[in-house]
């Protein structure tokens, strides 16, 4: 009984109404995933599939920190951002599952989600194209006169690559209202990341722009709303970019067929006693503000919405073939060669 | 008696083998080393080789591939590995402006005997980025020879040749045949650049194509047989140059062609052997040559659409018919 009057005296930071949100979207991500990773074994779900299990407090400190109006570009590791960004469970499952109520009519599969109306503007599936294309939708709010700004998500693996250099050039040059974030994860598929560069620091990289750059624990969605949220002000000013290295894990290979033998036992159970929704759970429940039956609630809550998402998955149709010419020119009568 | 091994065995085979052989011989990309490869075409080389020859690149395409032609043009011969050669696009300015121009531009006093080697074509449900084929893209360029095969025994013999060969080859390869298998000689042997080979003769049509297309075809001519149609199967294994003698020939025989490419049909391989048949063939030709290529479109995820989009024993029997003038 000490023990929980002593627990009742840790007090929450933010509303018990921000810290419920979080818990939300980082458990449906996580449920979701889980669900997702079952469909693959059952070969419902083809191809190649990056799921986000251990990443959730980036997607939750996204969540709070953000407008709505703020666009987002990400990697192939992206279901947790597209339901962060307010993509159903639904047609996200029926994506996976190839059909045609999928968010992209069973076109994309699990790499390449979209959503205008809430401005995510995908997954993409070549490792550091989305840096350029990120920074230049912030160039069009920025044209257009807006205040809002562009979310732009990549791994470690993907901050090696030459477009991130060309992109934080101009970017700071043309003081875009751009948000850079690396989720650096430690590894690019099997290759850590001290074996890509002297810079471990992922965030250092930006000072050789003079962006200012800070490392995040990715771990705690708390630290990283706040790091946006000061990200987010500082964009909002005109001052230009802003970078954050957030530093998470990845609990599951890099991709469904991948066994991970590269990281020792040792160290995934390091990361895994740091899981970001126990963290939470610990200290909402410590509060005293929330009980234990209010979480649970909210878990049966998203166990219901994703079993939901299977059986839509499951009892939604394929694309009819004829599908397949479409959406590829907005003119109607394009010519196709036939044969 | 050969031994019966996987392609990703073969080509394993023939870069350790010209290892050996050439010290001035190594491999970079990414995860080529401590992973074994991506697809684990590269097993055992780091610790046969040492990491000073078989060398983990960081993700970035157009970088390695620049390092690979200037080692190249001072004396090494490298071969890169593209993870796959979708992701070989960021690479395509080191490829095209450098490693197929740099005999041109110095008048010959540097060549690029680099090799450019992956996977290319559609493999499952990967969707457009991942899905794309590379001949009829690198065949376009003066400058470059091109490799498109997958069966163990020549895959190997033409990856020695190309490893050995002075000027800049692209070798395009499949993820997912990787684990086909096949007999290849006991003894040393190279395939030459530049020849194409007939996988099964026949009499009545000539079916050509390259890469894992070739086993599309086979399945056809097994199936037109039992309807009495003989197919003879051209697989080009080389796309540039281009071996059209061997085709000519074929069609002195058959009179009739049907080419089968799973590139996208314009500015294809296809177009290019269609165009070179029926001018050097055409007294010869009892039908227009026809092709089977992929959808001229992106290749999206879903099963039903890749069913539509690649070609099959079922449309390839459908041209065949159609260039025979037989009912369907
Ligand atoms: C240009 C390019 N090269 C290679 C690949 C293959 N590939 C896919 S993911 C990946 C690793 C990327 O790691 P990282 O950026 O750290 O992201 P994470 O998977 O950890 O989220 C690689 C090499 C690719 N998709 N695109
Ligand atoms: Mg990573």
């Amino acid at each position: 009984m000490a023990d929980v009057a002593e627990k009742a005296k840790t007090k929450l930071k933010y509303s018990k109404e921000q810290y419920l949100e979080w818990y939300h979207i980082m458990m449906l991500i996580r449920r979701f995933e889980e669900r997702t990773l079952l469909a693959y074994s059952q070969q419902k779900v083809r191809g190649f599939c990056h799921v986000y299990i251990g990443q959730e407090a980036i997607a939750a400190g996204l969540k709070s920190a953000l407008k709505p109006e703020d666009g987002i570009v990400t990697a192939y590791r992206q279901h947790g951002i597209a339901l962060m960004k307010g993509a159903s469970p639904n047609a996200c499952m029926a994506e996976l599952f190839g059909k045609a109520t999928g968010i992209v009519k069973g076109k994309g599969g699990s790499m390449h989600f979209f959503l205008a109306e809430n401005k995510y503007f995908g997954g993409n599936g070549i490792v550091g194209a989305q840096i350029p294309i990120g920074t230049g939708i912030a160039f069009a709010e920025k044209y257009k006169g807006t205040h809002f700004l562009c979310v732009t998500m990549f791994g470690d693996g993907a901050a090696r690559q030459g477009s991130l250099f060309e992109s934080f050039n101009m970017a700071m040059t043309w003081k875009l209202p751009v948000l850079y974030i690396c989720e650096n994860n430690f590894y690019a598929m099997g290759t850590s990341v001290n074996r890509t560069s002297n810079v471990t620091d992922i965030y250092k990289i930006g000072h050789a722009f003079d962006i200012p750059s800070e490392p995040v624990d990715g771990m705690d969605p708390e630290k990283v709303h706040e790091a946006i949220e000061k990200a987010a002000k500082h964009i909002r000013e005109g001052k230009g970019p802003y970078f954050l290295e957030i530093k998470t894990y990845r609990y599951k290979g890099h991709s469904v067929s991948d066994p991970a033998r590269y990281r020792s036992k040792e160290e995934v159970e390091h990361y895994k006693a740091l899981d970001p929704i126990e963290i939470l759970r610990d200290r909402i429940l410590g509060s005293n503000v929330v009980t234990e039956a209010e979480l649970d609630a909210i878990e049966e809550e998203i166990k219901d919405a994703v079993d939901a998402a299977v059986e839509f998955a499951d009892n939604s149709p394929l694309p009819d073939p004829s599908e397949l010419f479409t959406d590829n020119y907005m003119q109607e009568d394009y010519p196709f060669i036939k044969d | 008696m050969g031994r019966i091994i996987t392609l990703r065995e073969a080509l394993g085979e023939a870069m350790s083998e010209e290892m050996r052989r050439d010290e001035s011989v190594f491999l970079m990309g990414e995860e080529v080393a401590e992973y074994n490869g991506a697809y684990k075409v590269s097993k055992g080389m780091l610790d046969e080789f040492g990491p000073k020859r078989v060398i983990d690149t960081p993700i970035t395409e157009l970088g390695f591939a620049g390092i690979g032609v200037g080692a190249a043009m001072n004396g090494l011969r490298p071969i890169v590995e593209f993870m796959t050669w979708n992701f070989a696009i960021l690479a395509f300015d080191q490829i095209v402006n450098n490693a197929a121009k740099t005999l041109s531009q110095s008048a010959g006093q540097f060549n690029c005997p680099v090799v450019f080697r992956g996977p290319s074509g559609a493999a499952g449900q990967l969707a457009q980025q991942h899905s794309q084929t590379f001949e009829s893209w690198m065949g376009n360029v003066p400058g470059l020879k091109v490799i498109s095969c997958i069966d163990p025994a020549d895959a190997k013999g033409l990856l020695k040749s190309a490893i050995r060969d002075n000027d800049p080859v692209c070798i395009m390869e499949s993820e997912i045949m990787y684990g086909l298998k096949g007999e290849v000689p006991e003894d040393e042997y190279l395939v030459p650049i530049g020849q194409a080979r007939v996988r099964r003769s026949g009499t009545d049509i000539t079916l050509v194509s390259f890469n894992k297309m070739v086993l599309v075809c086979l399945d056809a001519a097994e199936e037109l047989a039992k309807e009495g149609i003989s197919a003879e199967v051209i697989d080009l294994r080389t796309i540039r140059p281009l071996d059209i003698a061997t085709l000519v020939e074929s069609v002195k025989k058959t009179n009739r062609m049907v080419v089968v490419d799973e590139s996208w049909p314009m500015f294809g391989v296809s177009s290019e052997v269609a165009y070179q048949v029926q001018k050097d063939a055409f007294d010869y030709l009892d039908a227009p040559v026809r092709r089977v290529n992929a959808a001229d479109t992106s290749l999206p995820y879903a099963s039903t659409l890749v069913d539509e989009y690649l070609p099959n024993p079922e449309k390839v029997i459908r041209a065949v018919k159609e260039v025979m003038y037989v009912q369907a």
